[in-house]
């Protein structure tokens, strides 16, 4: 019984890797294409802000998010940290790291916030594609990453669309909850005065579940940070890429400084998305 | 304040009612769950409520609701919980699906039954002519006071110069004027209510529904809500459907009252009828809770003319004839004789206010019934009361007020 189990094979793997082929054949224009569009994207970010002068930026930074959270001390500390980075030398690699994560983000927020606000409306839906969101999230990333790098080659892209696999559940998820628990009253309350379905949308459960899918987009940036050294094991440029050097190379220094970067960055853009607008701000408008 | 004013004269008869309705529900069966069909069949049958929901999975919200509002009325709908009094509301802007029977309301001048309309007629409807007060308010808490009484506007596309001057003078008639651009979560519930209210006055519908928009005020608040409801409502006759399970407000505010009962209206009629003639048991048990003064008035204590003795002209106050009124051909009060002696009257008004309470006082019979004990007291002979076209209409003295107050007067009903 067991030889026979043993014996006969279920060619799991060889099927998935099957239709991988079939698909990098026949659909290659379609991933080449995506490919193209994300690395230039990636590529321009980069360069444009690689263009200005770093202690500029960093004033811009220090400067937006003074404006955003009226904190003197949120300002000094990222003005702070940033001169810290380039005095480490890893400017440039941050940058990289920024736009990976700002397109990564923008990728899920832009797929995951629909898709998060048709699953609360249709808990079918949601029912169906909650095993495919623990699925993503549980899977070790290296298990796709394999595929991505033959349909999308090496270099950032893949990087990318692995951070996007990893990244997407969080923000579907918490736009779910947060449309999901809008209070019946307040929906009640739009219903009576004549709300189309549209105006419930945008006027009603989006402002109401903001919060929420704020925290979602929040977790999705440092999701996405996690993921930056290994994307950086498929090419992607950024602040992975020395640690995966460093830990070729067991260089201690060279690993702790980038992991450091990492981590500035990581405390920046969690502080500077942690709370929205203040309330008061945008009612006053 | 008078509890029962002048409605209680021109009760329309029912013919009438019919062409005129602001509102008009006809038989309205409301089911919720799924075995909708099989629900009916068994209301049909005669079932309660109970025993539809033991035997298919459906739970009978109203049965055969029967409802005709007059424009410019309040009209209170009152039960217990569960009685399916805000069921009947809220299909009155379409919130809850009618299964059988229909639901007319006056729109643009002519009768749409939402049961039957399309999607875009039932939107029409909601945006212009049925707008909605919520126990919990229902405000939006991210917005400010004028963007939560701006809403509907804004939902109907109404441009912002144009809403912020509807918005304005709205906030201005519930007297939150100062308050337009704060966040309305830091507004106490009294005053978010007033923001409630503002909104749905701000859309200018003919017909509000008030789903017991203050039952979640403490008392002394819910108290001045109702009398500036009331105030509002002298100056803007709007056809109100308004929901408690506080006879007291409902008897304070209504016109007339609808009294539901496991989702049947077992009565419906002007706060005397409710008072003086409960339908049944379950009215009556309401009814005797009441403090009969905040509810009854003079008229309806009073002995009427017509028990009261004459002499030619004159009208007998008293036993023996010491006081007496003389009338005209028409039946006003001229002149009262005292001991042989003429005396002039004195006249209260409607709130018993009185400049000479030594003298023989006429007094509208709307009076409450606290101020008319309250003039008795100060006065040294009986109240006399006239109708709204000034006619003697009877009187009122320590034993008719005495009756009054145990509610059992044995008086012969006009």
């Amino acid at each position: 019984m067991y030889d026979w189990i043993v014996s006969h094979k279920i060619s799991l793997g060889i099927w998935l890797k099957y239709g991988v082929d079939f698909l990098n054949r026949h659909a290659q224009a379609a991933f080449d294409l995506t490919s193209l569009v994300l690395s230039a994207m990636v590529q321009g970010l980069t360069d444009a802000l690689l263009a200005i002068p770093p202690l500029a930026l960093i004033g811009v930074f220090a400067a937006g998010a003074y404006l955003l959270h009226r904190s003197v001390g949120l300002a000094l500390f990222i003005v702070a940290s940033l001169l810290l980075v380039v005095n480490l030398g890893y400017w440039e690699a941050a940058i990289e790291t920024l736009s990976l994560v700002v397109w990564s983000t923008a990728t899920c927020v832009l797929i995951g916030v629909p898709v998060g606000i048709l699953a609360a409306h249709r808990p079918m839906l949601y029912a169906v594609i909650r095993p495919l969101l623990d699925l993503m999230q549980t899977i070790p990333t290296f298990v796709y990453l394999i595929p991505t790098l033959v349909l999308f080659g090496l270099g950032t892209v893949p990087g990318i669309i692995s951070t996007v696999i990893f990244a997407l559940p969080a923000p579907i998820r918490l736009t779910q909850l947060g449309i999901a628990s809008v209070p019946p009253s307040l929906r009640e309350a739009a219903l009576a005065y004549g709300a189309t379905r549209w105006q419930m949308l945008f006027k009603v459960e989006l402002p109401s579940a903001m919060p929420t899918i704020l925290a979602g987009i929040t977790q999705c940036i440092m999701l996405s940070l996690s993921m930056v050294v290994i994307a950086a094991l498929v090419g992607a440029d950024g602040l992975g890429k020395p640690v995966v050097r460093a830990l070729n190379t067991v260089n201690i220094a060279m690993g702790f400084e980038a992991g450091l970067a990492i981590v500035v960055l990581a405390i920046i853009l969690d502080r500077v998305c942690k709370r929205p607008v203040p309330r008061r701000q945008r009612a006053a408008r | 304040m008078s509890i029962i004013d002048m409605k209680a004269f021109s009760q329309a008869a029912p013919a009438e009612t019919e062409t005129e309705s602001a509102v008009a529900l006809r038989d309205v069966d409301i089911v919720f769950g799924r075995s909708v069909k099989a629900a009916l069949a068994l209301s049909d049958q005669g079932a309660t409520r109970q025993q539809i929901r033991e035997r298919v999975d459906a739970l009978m919200g109203t049965f055969k609701v029967n409802l005709d509002v007059k424009p410019g009325e309040i009209c209170v709908l009152m039960g217990l919980s569960g009685s399916g009094k805000s069921t009947v509301l809220r299909a009155i802007n379409g919130l809850n699906r009618v299964a059988r029977g229909s639901v007319v309301v006056r729109h643009r001048g002519e009768a749409v039954d939402l049961t039957r309309c399309n999607a875009a007629m039932l939107r029409d409807v909601r945006l212009n002519t049925v707008s909605m007060v919520f126990q919990q308010f229902g405000l939006l808490p991210w917005r400010s006071v004028r963007d939560n009484v701006g809403f509907g506007l804004e939902l109907r596309g109404v441009r912002v110069a144009e809403r912020r001057r509807v918005v304005d003078e709205k906030l201005e008639m519930v007297g939150l004027a100062d308050w337009a651009d704060k966040p309305v979560q830091e507004l106490s519930g009294g005053m978010q209510q007033r923001v409630g209210l503002a909104r749905a006055f701000a859309t200018d519908a003919d017909i509000l529904l008030m789903d017991e928009p203050f039952s979640a005020l403490d008392p002394l608040i819910r108290d001045k809500l109702q009398d500036d409801l009331l105030d509002l409502q002298r100056k803007l006759h709007r056809t109100i459907v308004f929901v408690s399970h506080d006879l007291g407000e409902a008897l304070k505010l209504g016109n007339r009252i609808a009294i539901m009962d496991g989702g049947h209206v077992v009565q419906f009629g002007t706060p005397t009828d409710i008072v003086l003639k409960p339908a049944n048991a379950y009215v009556a048990e309401f009814v005797k809770h009441m403090n009969p003064l905040e509810v009854l008035d003079s008229g309806t204590v009073m002995t009427p003319l017509s028990a009261l003795r004459r002499d030619g002209d004159t009208v007998l106050l008293d036993g023996s004839g010491g006081v007496r009124v003389s009338v005209c051909v028409n039946e006003r009060p001229i002149m009262a004789h005292i001991g042989g002696r003429q005396e002039a009257l004195g006249f209260a008004d409607t709130t018993g206010a009185c400049g000479d309470p030594g003298r023989v006082i006429v007094a509208p019979m709307t009076l409450p019934l606290r101020a008319a004990i309250d003039l008795r007291l100060r006065s040294p002979y009986p109240i006399v009361f006239i109708d709204e076209l000034g006619r003697l209409a009877g009187l009122c003295d320590h034993t008719e007020i005495y009756r009054g107050l145990l509610q059992n007067n044995g008086l012969p009903n006009p």
